[in-house]
């Protein structure tokens, strides 16, 4: 493992992988690495009296950017982490994500878009981390915050936007929503509104990973499923249980929480026995790993290997990405509860600010390059609202449509005939 | 003869019996001892020739007659089972577990999920000799976390497979509500037609014998409200084998509901492949004065209280209704609108039942038709109570719908 990885807290056992064992009483766990191996600052953040919150049992990780970056250059007597290539499409992913949230916020409050907006502002690292590396037939699961996976997963801005919009050209043809992004093509598998309630729809795609491999001898498969939750989630009975799941079959899957520390307006530390989530891992039998989540490369590195493994049939891992969300819980949410200072101290963190300069500094790209990209993107944004703008809303036909894939299920009418064959059926008028 | 004896412990019961009271080769128990609440002991339901015996008194062994007619008067498919080819018998859980195997031979992509299914063949060996068969993984034992296997299934279904997800009793499928509403029957539609859900949750359910209010519970009720879910109930081997292939068949999400005490039923059914239609309702009994809509163990009930009213002059037209949702309503406005009078009679509870729900359909589609005020007999709604006098006290009995009919046919 490069620098980048040590700079990520692991926790982990080199225990058997029979499952029959009690793994957690009989080895001691690898301990975290001591803090002075920690790339960076380890001072405890100190906010204004008024803080209501108890940060400094985040012991250890919070981390100015500028000083990795830093470390990273002089410690580095080996290759850069990415290529030109890939930091180019680190930083067009990232900005993509940035100016569609922004985009989004500004046609809610056009009247555009209806209903719970979530947005990812800050949290881009995290997405773009870990998504490109997948290949296409790799599955993502996520929840209501979900555009940005979507995007990163390779959903076109036009058909999430459509969604958005509620038009009929929407990736779900407008009948999902802002927190229900699906697509087949893409193996983007939901967009869920319940917390917890993806991660074993997630836990199934990874089932199925392994079934075709196992049983209908497709030999080659190896589908990885991603599930993307947030730290609210990690109370949840759905969490625990998959985590079992998971690792008791060594499913292909990476469990990837979104620490953003806040739960709509419930902070992690006021919610959470232990808030250390990535320790959770262990316990059910597989690493568990803290990555700083605003920092893209990191999170890149710590997701190679976390993809390895399932890949290579090793087993499910749990990583905690330490995040932030710019915005409220919701484009609803006033935001009144978090501390400007703990605002202000993750917004110098900003992940793209922080590629971009990485990229600078490197001279993997040049300025001009970069706002070539932003320019791009900005174009690409504003086709999808134009797109979304002009096509068609949903006519009434369409509401009685995938209720069923086998519209039978609507029955057998009173004149003998199935309801679907009922012409109003087809109008969406029709007494179903 | 026929009997009904009591769950664990129930060998020194049998070895007491008189040996031609019973065929010993058809009695079914798991004499698992349970330690934990979830898990209730089973108990045995042993029959006689072709049918089943509802004799509710526990400590009762009473000669049963009356209901040898029942499944003989069947004039639609079901009665083409004895008649065309020979044909094999079986009780109703192999029956279930004959579909189950024929379509995973069929279909590779069929797996079945659930507690206990794998090496245990299943609480009530509907999986049995499955796990052998087919391996750990297309029969998988899970742990106890009904919400996520139900929703680790929902994602296979997703991802290409075709799962089966047992719930040991069907109330513990309340554990897995948030999948089953949610993910199970919506998300075909949220994700605008892209994903199909072609699973089968299925499970034992109803009042069974003393066993508490807890394993004692009707979801049938609780789920018929979620859009995009198909709900059929079995009652007979036959039908039983026929949904369950054509539940798995299906690509649309069925929930199966079974019944804790029609297991052991024993029918005579065609060797060759069939299905029953997942929307159809089945023609038990025609009549002419009266419509009884029914399902699952109540059609016993209902068959018991028919004798009854046959002897008095009464001509019933039975339908037992299969289709839970959707409800068939050509099959059941049919028969309204030949006997004008309707009675339901269902085991759920009486508010918020399928049979409030019947009650409402067919009054909004075939009023016009009806002579006289539907009566709908329904369960008590009262937790199940464990004593046996009260449990019988709290579902229909057979004097019950007779007292209903003839004060319908006034």
């Amino acid at each position: 493992m490069n620098s980048a990885s040590c700079a990520a807290k692991i926790s982990t056992q080199p225990f058997s992988l029979n499952p029959t064992s009690p793994a957690s009483h009989d080895r001691p766990l690898v301990s975290p690495k001591p803090a002075s191996l920690f790339l960076g600052s380890t001072r405890k953040l100190r906010l204004s009296s008024s803080s209501k919150l108890n940060l400094h049992r985040r012991s250890g990780t919070v981390v100015a950017v500028s000083d990795v970056v830093k470390q990273k250059k002089s410690k580095s007597t080996h290759s850069l982490l990415i290529t030109k290539e890939e930091g180019l499409e680190l930083y067009e992913d990232m900005i993509l994500g940035r100016a569609f949230e922004d985009m989004c916020a500004q046609m809610y409050y056009r009247g555009k878009m209806f209903g719970f907006v979530h947005l990812y502002n800050g949290q881009e690292a995290v997405s773009t981390g870990f998504i490109k590396l997948l290949k296409q037939q790799d599955s993502v699961v996520s929840t209501y915050r979900d555009h940005v996976h979507a995007l990163s997963k390779g959903v076109p801005a036009r058909a999430v936007m459509s969604e958005l919009f509620g038009k009929t050209t929407g990736c779900c043809r407008g009948q999902g929503g802002s927190m229900h992004m699906f697509s087949r093509e893409h193996n983007l598998l939901g967009g869920f509104a319940f917390i917890g309630e993806g991660i074993p729809v997630a836990t199934g795609a990874a089932f199925t990973s392994k079934y075709k491999r196992e049983v209908l001898k497709e030999a080659d498969c190896d589908h990885v499923t991603l599930a993307f939750f947030g730290d609210g989630t990690c109370n949840n009975g759905q969490f625990f249980e998959c985590l079992n799941m998971a690792a008791l079959w060594k499913l292909r899957i990476v469990f990837v929480v979104e620490n953003n520390l806040w739960a709509i307006g419930m902070s992690h530390l006021r919610a959470t026995s232990d808030p250390q989530i990535y320790k959770k891992g262990p316990a059910f039998g597989m690493p568990g790993i803290h990555v700083d989540g605003m920092d893209v490369l990191k999170v890149r590195e710590v997701a190679k290997e976390a993809i390895g493994r399932a890949r290579r049939g090793e087993g499910p891992t749990l990583v905690e990405c330490e995040t932030y969300r710019f915005r409220g819980h919701s484009l609803a949410d006033p935001d009144e509860l978090r501390d400007p200072a703990e605002k202000a101290h993750y917004a110098a963190r900003d992940p793209i600010t922080a590629l971009k300069k990485y990229l600078i500094e490197n001279s993997l790209a040049s300025e001009a390059d970069l706002k070539a990209i932003d320019k791009k993107i900005d174009e690409v944004v504003e086709d999808a609202v134009e797109f979304a703008d002009e096509s068609p809303v949903p006519s009434q036909s369409q509401l009685l449509e995938n209720v069923f894939a086998d519209p039978k299920g609507f029955g057998i009418g009173p004149d003998g005939r199935y309801r679907c064959e009922d012409p109003k059926f087809t109008e969406g008028t029709a007494h179903v | 003869m026929a009997a009904i004896f009591q769950g664990v412990g129930a060998a020194a019961a049998l070895s007491s019996l008189p040996s031609n009271s019973f065929d010993s080769k058809n009695i079914l128990f798991s004499p698992r001892r349970s330690f934990s609440v979830r898990k209730a002991p089973s108990f045995v339901v042993v029959r006689s020739d072709g049918t089943m015996n509802l004799d509710l008194n526990p400590k009762g062994r009473r000669a049963q007659q009356f209901i040898a007619n029942a499944v003989a008067t069947k004039e639609d498919s079901s009665a083409a089972s004895s008649s065309s080819k020979p044909g094999h018998e079986l009780l109703l859980f192999e029956a279930l577990r004959e579909g189950l195997e024929e379509e995973m031979e069929r279909d590779p992509r069929v797996c079945v999920m659930g507690e206990d299914v794998g090496h245990y063949g299943g609480s009530y060996k509907v999986t049995k000799g499955l796990a052998t068969k087919f391996g750990d993984l297309r029969v998988l034992d899970t742990p106890i976390a009904e919400n996520s296997f139900t929703g680790m299934g929902i994602g296979a279904a997703m991802t290409g497979l075709r799962p089966v997800v047992e719930g040991m009793n069907m109330g513990f499928l309340l554990l897995a509500f948030n999948q089953i509403s949610n993910n199970c029957g919506m998300l075909h539609y949220t994700s605008g037609g892209q994903f199909t859900i072609p699973i089968v949750i299925r499970g034992p359910g109803g009042v069974g014998r003393q066993l508490g209010a807890e394993h004692s519970q009707r979801l049938e009720s609780y789920f018929q409200s979620v859009p995009g879910i198909q709900m059929v109930a079995c009652s007979t081997p036959y039908n039983a084998k026929g949904l369950m292939k054509a539940a798995l068949r299906s690509e649309n999400p069925v929930i199966l509901f079974e019944h804790v005490l029609l297991y052991n039923l024993k029918e005579r059914i065609p060797d060759e492949d069939y299905i029953c239609n997942l929307e159809e309702a089945e023609m038990v009994r025609p009549g002419e004065h009266v419509t009884i809509l029914t399902y699952s163990r109540m059609r016993y009930h209902v068959m018991q209280a028919a004798k009854t009213l046959v002897n008095k002059g009464y001509d019933p037209e039975v339908v037992d209704i299969r289709s839970l949702k959707p409800f068939d309503l050509y099959t059941i406005g049919n028969s309204v609108k030949k006997t004008h009078r309707v009675l339901i009679v269902e085991e759920c509870m009486r508010t918020g039942g399928i049979g409030a729900s019947l009650t409402a359909a067919i009054t909004e589609n075939f009023h016009d038709y009806l002579d006289a005020p539907i009566i709908c007999l329904s369960s008590q709604d009262v937790p199940t109570p464990y004593a046996g006098r009260l449990e019988e006290w709290t579902v229909v009995q057979p004097a019950q719908i007779v007292t209903a009919v003839e004060q319908l046919c006034q």
